[in-house]
């Protein structure tokens, strides 16, 4: 398959475009939200319109109401949100959670796939347990009581654990806390008696949670795919929401690509624009360059896991760690390329960096990512 | 099955049957490489069947149409052609500039005569090329080239010096910029061929600091090209030029999905690598390195098309000779006192430590990675005054 987008693929990313430049935009999101401290870090108005446009249901299957597309389709929106900076539930409920969920039991399908696909549900997912991600080891338990299962532990960086309505636990079943096998991933109903959370904000002004489980109870049919069997389905949680991450990173890198080479075309000084001096247009190209390459890296991510090739894996990590580092770059050069007024709450760029620093975080960083290719290439 | 699946189906059994187990392994280095010519002596036998072979079915060239020697495969083919390659990692029957370069040039700009002659012979691996485009005074300037071809009527007399000419030594023929107008610095400069037993021609290698002679100095005396020898209209050589510097820098990049894309770090892992630091620094290579080689391939589908930005060659170059010369100062890193070694036969005659020294040379010829970063500004990012 060519490393470029079908004809269907480049329709839909003319909409995304125009969609989420016209209501995705920082100022009416990004900016308005967070002036106004929204608890929630977004607008459900925009949800809503996400699911008018089917776009809530593009990785949920045909079969039950979605669009039943892959990771390049729901790549294409990222890279836009990415770009905007918008706001949204979409790579926790739409990508990462909605994973989880199509392997999951028609009764769970049914129970939340028709909220998510009405833009009235918000899913996030519950894996990390400390400060950085290290799904290795999970250390929340949960031991079979009565007819379901009592969950106990700490989840942290739960993005937008406070507003939803159900959150994806990966918890340990059996076994030892490093060990591969013996996890189950849950949905956990936000008001389960016993779950708590507590919100924080973060730097790029989007909300998280710490969350405690503390004897929470749920039926036997809150369990999403095997018990014990559930590091394959976390697996592939992981790998949806890094390439998802890498997907919206090359967005953010782009977006504050362009506000750079546009401000290098504007600013003057010393009687020039700033664009003509060659110690800017040489990073400015350099810039592109790796912008260009961490795309095509996702790109090519993305395509083998919709091919559900057994090289997937090792590319998602390649696109996870290059889009961070593309991205980072991006950011950094933009605010110093922007000299003073890079540094002002008024101009943008400051919040691409922001996104960038938490993204950058998101189900594992450079390093994380680094470290695994290492790995599986058998090193 | 699809019609490509068949194609794939039909490609995977061809080579199975046909590609010398000798010939699936990556050359050893540029004297091990099949270059074609009248002068060429084959390694081994194997060498001579691989490309005999690949001839009589067009697969030197397997995209370029069949009346020129191709085997007239649709990108999509080409794209399975690669693939199936690289899966038993088959090397090239035949590298030459032929290929890389004039060819691309030629299918664009040449008369159908020259595209039946030259292509054919470029295809069959007959002729060998060199590439005359650097003269002492003209590097990354290279407009400003001063080489003067004389109108004499039905053919040009030309006097000059090019230099950093690869492999002129043993090349047959040359394609070379010559100043055709000294009044139009960009008008005036056109693109001939003419054989290098031509009398006047003389060649001179230069010794490198890897100890190798890849390059020459070349000399024109009094050399006379018939006027049919062109390529494209008198003066308007520099269109040529730049096309095919398109091709050469796509060339340089390694996009094609050579064994510069491969990752290193189990590579020196196996020989035995201890140092944390360094283990570290190789997993963040390879992640660039995994990265580029999809960058490779998007660069080639989208190309195939008319899908790239014209001057994407350029970014290309930059980053992938950019990444090649980490490579080797990785590689270098790695082997430690034992990668130092020149002559030895443990080293294989200080293989590691002249491919190293090598790849220094591949962010200057072609290009240089700052002239590359300013036609990406110039041309790309349309930043000003650039």
């Amino acid at each position: 398959m060519p490393l470029y987008h079908t004809e269907d693929q480049a329709m839909l990313a003319d909409t995304a475009r125009s969609f989420l430049a016209d209501e995705g935009n920082i100022a009416k999101q990004l900016r308005h939200w967070r002036d106004i401290g929204c608890k929630d870090g977004f607008g459900h108005a925009l949800w809503k319109q996400f699911a008018e446009l089917g776009l809530t249901g593009v990785l949920v299957a045909e079969a039950d109401g979605g669009l039943g597309m892959g990771h390049v389709e729901a790549g294409i929106v990222l890279e836009e949100i990415g770009r905007n900076l918008t706001p949204s539930p979409f790579l926790t409920s739409a990508v990462a959670a909605a994973t989880a969920l199509g392997a999951g039991s028609d009764e769970l399908r049914g129970r939340y796939l028709p909220g998510l696909l009405a833009g009235d549900s918000v899913f996030a997912v519950a894996i990390d347990e400390g400060p950085k991600h290290r799904p290795e080891r999970i250390k929340t338990r949960a031991a079979r009581a009565g007819n379901g299962f009592k969950l106990d532990g700490a989840k942290s960086f739960v993005i937008h654990g406070g507003s939803a309505d159900m959150l994806v636990v990966a918890a340990r079943t059996s076994g030892n806390d490093d060990d591969a096998e013996g996890i189950t991933l849950f949905a956990v109903p936000k008001d389960a008696a016993g779950l708590s959370q507590d919100a924080v904000r973060l730097v790029d002004s989007s909300m998280a949670t710490h969350v405690k489980l503390d004897g929470v109870l749920v039926d036997a049919d809150a369990v999403i795919g095997e018990v014990d069997g559930g590091r394959d389905l976390l697996n592939k949680v992981l790998a949806a929401g890094r390439i998802g991450a890498a997907a919206e990173s090359v967005g953010v890198a782009g977006g504050a690509f362009d506000m750079t080479t546009t401000y290098l075309k504007q600013r003057k000084q010393f009687g020039k624009l700033i664009g003509e001096f060659q110690a800017l247009q040489h990073r400015a190209a350099h810039l592109y360059s790796e912008i260009e390459i961490a795309r095509a890296a996702t790109i090519k991510a993305q395509q083998l896991l919709d091919a559900g090739s057994d090289k997937a894996e090792l590319m998602v990590s390649v696109a996870k760690a290059k889009a961070g580092k593309a991205a980072g770059l991006a950011v950094k050069e933009g605010v110093q390329m922007h000299g003073g007024i890079g540094m002002t709450d008024e101009y943008d760029i400051g919040l691409y960096m922001k996104r960038d620093r938490a993204l950058a975080e998101f189900m594992g960083d450079v390093y994380y990512h680094a470290e695994r290719v290492a790995q599986l290439t058998g090193y | 099955m699809s019609d490509l699946d068949a194609f794939r189906a039909e490609i995977r059994g061809w080579l199975e049957e046909n590609c010398p187990a000798e010939m699936r392994q990556p050359a050893r280095d540029e004297d091990d490489v099949c270059w074609g010519g009248r002068n060429f002596k084959f390694k081994n036998e194997a060498q001579k069947q691989w490309l005999e072979r690949c001839v009589a079915k067009g697969y030197t060239v397997p995209d370029w149409p069949k009346a020129y020697g191709g085997a007239g495969m649709s990108p999509a083919e080409a794209k399975i052609w690669r693939e199936e390659m690289h899966r038993i990692n088959a090397r090239p029957p035949l590298s030459s500039f032929g290929i890389w370069m004039l060819g691309p040039a030629l299918l664009k700009f040449g008369t159908e005569e020259q595209k039946v002659h030259y292509l054919g012979q470029i295809a069959r691996g007959e002729i060998r090329w060199c590439q005359g485009y650097s003269e002492p005074g003209s590097g990354s300037d290279l407009v400003s080239l001063q080489t003067f071809g004389e109108d004499k009527g039905d053919h040009w007399v030309v006097n000059g010096q090019k230099i950093w000419t690869s492999y002129a030594n043993k090349a047959d023929w040359i394609f070379c910029l010559v100043r055709t107008d000294k009044a139009n610095k960009y008008q005036g400069i056109s693109f001939l061929l003419f054989d290098m037993t031509s009398p006047g021609v003389t060649t001179k290698p230069i010794l490198l600091i890897s100890g190798s002679s890849p390059f020459c100095e070349t000399f024109f005396d009094n050399v006379k090209v018939p006027k049919h020898q062109i390529v494209g209209e008198v003066n308007r050589g520099w269109d040529v030029a730049k096309y095919l510097l398109g091709h050469e820098r796509e060339m340089i990049s390694g996009a094609g999905g050579n064994d510069r894309l491969n990752t290193l770090g189990p590579v020196l892992s196996r020989a035995g690598l201890e140092d944390p630091l360094l283990r570290a620094e190789l997993a963040m290579f390879d992640v660039d390195a995994l990265a580029f080689s999809a960058m490779g391939e998007k660069f080639l589908d989208e190309a195939k098309v008319g899908k790239a930005h014209p001057a994407q060659p350029n970014m290309m170059k930059y980053a992938g000779t950019e990444l090649n010369k980490r490579r080797y100062e990785l590689l270098m890193a790695g082997g430690g006192s034992a990668a130092l070694e020149w002559d030895s036969e443990a080293s294989d005659g200080g293989s590691k430590a002249r491919a190293w020294l090598r790849t220094k040379a591949n962010s200057i010829e072609g290009g240089t990675s700052e002239v590359m970063l300013n036609v990406v500004a110039k041309r790309i990012l349309d930043l000003p005054g650039a």
